[in-house]
């Protein structure tokens, strides 16, 4: 293997990586306020993909447009999840919960083949993301250097939010003790709201460039990457932002790198994620940068 | 200024409130005194709209809240510092006392931070630590403030000298007459019923689910079943 391809390859870990980190941002905020893995994460990356798809050939808006707002309207379906699938059962035990994520999940699919249909459609990649340019004798697309770029200020804007700002002051204090989240006067089922909204903003942001890079759009493109991604999260540490984006990278890395070097295993691609979660549950459950997380009453 | 009126509570088939009256004056120190699970915390509960009433009503300030939401409630003007403390341990002491002033902003965010900090001089002093790691007298304080950072009309407490070492006990009754004498209204529930005792205006003592003996703290301590009952008297 040659330098150049090395170095090739190190691209392709690193963008494919962040966008794993991006959706494991959602996995992992959500798991930290609800204790919840939100199945039906992974199904907004497709949500999202389709909402671009229509607000560019059916409203025809600019992508400059769409894009965002593709974003935003993923982030209020996050809302309308929690509050149809999710807050009812805020008091029954966790399984009801995750039952429900998993019948979420099911439901967003077979909508999507019932109101769309399942045949996949193209995605109107806009052309400023097509362009090739050369560094150190490697051809890469735009796309593949934007997508970790976008990731990292996403993220930073994400910490700005949950560190340095009121609400996330109260995101912070619930995921430890709704009750004496709820005893200071915050409306809880406000921040959870806003929880969602967030984790789905930044899943929309995944799902658009996932399907820029992989230009195939069907109900079911959310579910891989999602499964990916909740790999991620776990990998990182369950409940931690930034361990959510190490973990996106370093599983996006391993997958490039393991088929780059072992080519004959290219196959087995997708299995090596769930070796790593299964040795990750058996060796070090709490991941890179997690706590040990104490049950919530 | 809170007027608890016919509280009945029940946790699946338990009857824990039978049927209970509290009125709390505007400058008073009021407490409830009983032993465990005789329902003070639960009233407390009930107040603040964390458990559902079967029936009874909560006035504050002449509004009904019993129906209300416990966000709501609060923001009517109650501070509370919860049994067992419940400071937010991933989050610094700065952090915690500013949720407690969660609907309050700006200038008047640093007025009751002055305020608190002066209360408990040792908060500001490890205003930047993680609230995890005070010792256990430095999280009651910690709770303690963070209940009056919404400078409200009425605090309560849910006893606040639980597990502490008799000085810190003292320190923090001292800190109660201190914030009354500044104007706060206190509903107090205590198990040490000798200190709760000493420094409330008025008692109410609570016997699986119901008030049984009600009167003016100084005449509590004077009283025959509540001597042999709760200050281990023979």
């Amino acid at each position: 293997m040659t330098g150049t391809i090395l170095f090739q390859q190190l691209i392709n870990g690193i963008s494919l990586g962040s966008l794993y980190g991006l959706v494991a941002i959602g996995y992992t905020m959500v798991y930290g306020i609800l204790r919840l893995i939100n199945f039906a994460h992974g199904d907004l990356l497709m949500f999202a993909a389709y909402t671009a798809i229509y607000l560019i050939g059916i409203f025809t808006l600019p992508w400059q447009i769409s894009f965002p707002l593709a974003m935003v309207i993923t982030g209020l379906m996050g809302i309308v999840l929690d509050r149809c699938a999710y807050r009812p059962l805020r008091d029954a035990p966790r399984i009801s919960l995750l039952i429900s994520a998993i019948g979420a999940s099911f439901l967003l699919e077979n909508l999507a083949i019932v109101i769309i249909g399942g045949i996949p459609k193209g995605f109107p990649r806009p052309p400023m993301f097509d362009h090739v340019i050369t560094i150190l004798g490697v051809r890469v697309q735009v796309l593949t250097l934007y997508t970790p770029v976008i990731t990292i200020v996403l993220l930073l804007g994400l910490l700005y939010i949950v560190y340095r700002t009121k609400v996330g002051k109260a995101m912070r204090a619930a995921s430890k003790d709704f009750e004496a989240t709820r005893l200071m006067g915050i409306n809880l089922d406000r921040v959870i709201a806003i929880t969602f909204f967030l984790g789905s903003f930044l899943a929309a942001a995944g799902g658009i460039m996932w399907a820029m890079k992989y230009p195939q759009v069907n109900p079911f493109m959310g579910v891989f990457p999602g499964l990916k991604a909740f790999i991620a999260a776990v990998l990182g540490g369950i409940g931690n932002i930034v361990g959510a984006v190490i973990g996106g990278f370093l599983l996006g890395l391993g997958e490039i790198m393991i088929v780059a070097f072992f080519p004959e295993v290219s196959q087995y691609k997708d299995a090596f994620a769930f070796v790593i979660l299964i040795l990750v549950l058996l060796f070090r459950p709490t991941g890179i940068m997690g706590e040990p997380m104490i049950d919530k009453t | 200024m809170l007027k608890v009126e016919n509280l009945q509570v029940y946790y699946g088939g338990i009857h824990a409130l039978k049927g209970i009256h509290i009125s709390v004056e505007k400058g008073q120190i009021v407490t409830l005194i009983g032993a465990n699970g005789a329902g003070k915390s639960t009233t407390l509960r009930a107040i603040v709209g964390l458990v559902r009433p079967r029936s009874g009503s909560v006035k504050f300030l002449g509004n009904e809240t019993t129906r209300l939401s416990t966000h709501q409630i609060i923001k009517q003007g109650i501070g509370i510092a919860p049994e067992g403390r419940r400071v937010f341990p991933n989050l610094t002491v700065l952090e915690n006392l500013e949720l407690g002033a969660y609907n309050t902003g700006g200038k008047d965010l640093e007025v009751s931070l002055d305020w608190v900090y002066t209360l408990f001089p040792r908060l500001k002093e490890r205003h930047k630590q993680l609230a995890g790691t005070l010792s256990g007298g430095e999280q009651q304080m910690l709770a303690l403030g963070r209940a009056l950072m919404s400078r409200p009309d009425l605090v309560l407490l849910d006893e606040p000298s639980l597990g502490l070492a008799p000085l810190i006990v003292e320190e923090v009754f001292n800190t109660i007459q201190t914030i009354n004498r500044q104007g706060a209204t206190i509903l107090l529930v205590e198990q040490n019923a000798m200190a709760a005792l000493h420094v409330a205006n008025y008692a109410y003592v609570l016997e699986t689910g119901s008030v049984t003996l009600e009167g003016p703290g100084q005449q509590l301590l004077q009283d025959e079943r509540v001597r042999k009952a709760y200050l281990g008297e023979d």
